[in-house]
């Protein structure tokens, strides 16, 4: 065997060696052992502090508010959404108390009217709607429910009511097309509306001669659908 | 031992004269070895031990997702709010975890989006209702990839994937060099302006291995955040997947989202 080659291999061994030392020292610790990352970033990440505690944890001590609250409008709202991260009043119960807010300020969070909000959901001009009064002194915060029956259907309905106010259905009233029982006042979710259920309703007025009422002739005009597939009875189209 | 070191002492002293035969280079490997496995002892060894204490959660039997409902998001802004609380993201709005943009998309097919200071202080009245076709709040955040873009650019491995599905930085080795902000096409990162590391979501991995939901989900007033696992349990999420045609952002892009999202609109991407 030539001298340089017992050299040579005495080299790359030393080589590989040095690598292995530095890569030893360059690798940081638990790196690759899940995956290729430092296996312990995981308890670094884990170990922060949580700064909401969770509903289930308000419920041990406030059982009675949590029987309110699943009873009414706010069931699905969470004790931290209005009360803010309460971690540290788990830990420390009497010295360390979450915030009650009393005024209009988070109410009007959700319930100011903005059209982008889904249609139904209950909503209020908070300039118009009793202005400087705590949403509170009428309205329990756990359950809440309009304190007194609503006498207009746009207390609830405001964007139909809006959209129709600047249609040509404008002065019509809701009734013309809708019955809405007593009920459905007082419990909106337990009794429903009625709604047209066929064309000889929108018939009644745009199939007659009647002076500024755009007519249709039913049989002719798209037999297949009915009107309100097309056209919106809020808001229908100008021309 | 003594023998290695011997042979190596031997080698040493007369390098020139002697030609290693086969049973002295055999030796000498041995001797390097026998250096060498303390180190890698060390490396791979001793963490090991160390991680075989905190073993109560299990992360190979989740595999986690977030549903987002878009007929139900209200734009309040709580989740960005409470976000930034639990996860102490500096109160600024260019750099927040998750943020809310409403869309309204007007008669003339001009689309508007803006997502005031990232919603966290909810959306006021647009100047006009007049001529919106339609208009809704998108609640977005980091999607948590199965194939993230982030995780692959990473050049130090300081992003990554977990055995549950959660895309995390580590911030003790992530060195800042924004290429996981340039790569994520949904623009769920930023760099964090104290720490100077990336920043994302986190689906508050704390609470998840304490069994609780992210702060986000915790304090959505209507619901339309639901979290849980994506197969085998019965959780919110699996419901919500079920009964809802799903959509997620940029599927083009074929990295797998993990947020899926109900009743969205085509304009969103």
């Amino acid at each position: 065997m030539p001298q340089q080659v017992p050299r040579l291999l005495a080299v790359f061994a030393a080589a590989v060696l040095a690598l292995i030392i530095a890569r030893g020292f360059l690798v940081p610790d638990t790196f690759g052992d899940i995956g290729h990352f430092r296996a312990a970033a995981l308890d670094s990440i884990v170990a922060r502090e949580k700064k909401y505690a969770g509903h289930q944890e308000c419920t041990l001590c406030h059982s009675q508010v949590q029987e309110i609250r699943l009873a009414g409008n706010h069931s699905g709202v969470n004790c931290e959404t209005c009360h803010g991260p309460a971690a540290d009043h788990v830990a420390a119960p009497m010295d360390l108390k979450p915030d009650a807010p009393r005024g209009r300020d988070l109410c009007v969070l959700c319930h100011q009217y903005n059209p982008t909000r889904p249609t139904g959901f209950p909503q209020v001009d908070p300039v118009a709607h009793n202005p400087l009064v705590p949403c509170m002194s009428c309205h329990e915060p756990h359950a809440p429910e309009p304190p007194v029956v609503p006498g207009e259907c746009s207390a609830c309905h405001g964007q139909i009511a809006r959209q129709k106010a600047v249609s040509h259905h404008a002065t019509l009233p809701c009734t013309t097309c809708h019955a809405a029982p007593e009920q459905h006042r007082a419990d909106p979710r337990s009794v429903q509306p009625t709604k047209p259920e066929a064309r000889d309703f929108c018939g009644a007025c745009h199939a007659q001669d009647l002076p500024g009422i755009p007519q249709v002739n039913l049989r002719t005009h798209n037999p297949d659908y009915q009107c309100w597939q097309c056209h919106y009875p809020h808001f229908p189209e100008t021309d | 031992m003594t023998g290695d070191e011997n042979a190596a002492d031997r080698d040493m002293r007369s390098p020139d004269d002697e030609q290693l035969d086969r049973r002295e280079f055999i030796n000498e490997m041995l001797a390097a070895c026998g250096t060498a496995a303390p180190v890698l002892l060390g490396v791979i060894g001793v963490p090991l031990a160390a991680r075989a204490q905190n073993l109560e959660y299990d992360p190979t039997e989740h595999s986690y997702g977030m549903g987002i409902d878009i007929q139900k998001c209200i734009g309040c802004g709580r989740c960005v709010q409470a976000c930034t609380t639990e996860n102490e993201v500096p109160e600024d709005p260019h750099f927040t975890n998750t943020w809310i943009e409403r869309y309204i998309i007007r008669a003339n097919d001009e689309v508007e989006v803006d997502s005031i200071e990232a919603g966290m202080h909810g959306f006021p009245p647009p100047s006009t209702e007049q001529g919106i076709l339609k208009t809704f709040f998108v609640p977005k955040l980091c999607n948590h990839c199965e194939e993230a873009p982030c995780v692959q650019v990473c050049p130090v491995g300081a992003t990554f994937t977990t055995q549950d599905g959660v895309v995390l930085v580590d911030d003790d080795y992530c060195i800042g060099c924004r290429y996981c902000i340039q790569a994520c096409p949904y623009g769920a990162r930023y760099l964090h302006p104290d720490k100077h590391v990336a920043g994302k979501c986190t689906f508050c991995y704390h609470r998840l291995v304490e069994g609780l939901v992210p702060a986000c989900v915790e304090v959505c007033p209507t619901g339309a955040r639901l979290f849980g696992e994506i197969e085998g349990q019965p959780t919110p999420l699996a419901r919500f997947m079920r009964f809802n045609s799903l959509q997620v952002l940029k599927p083009h892009l074929n990295t797998k989202p993990r947020v899926y999202y109900a009743n969205l609109d085509g304009e969103v991407s």
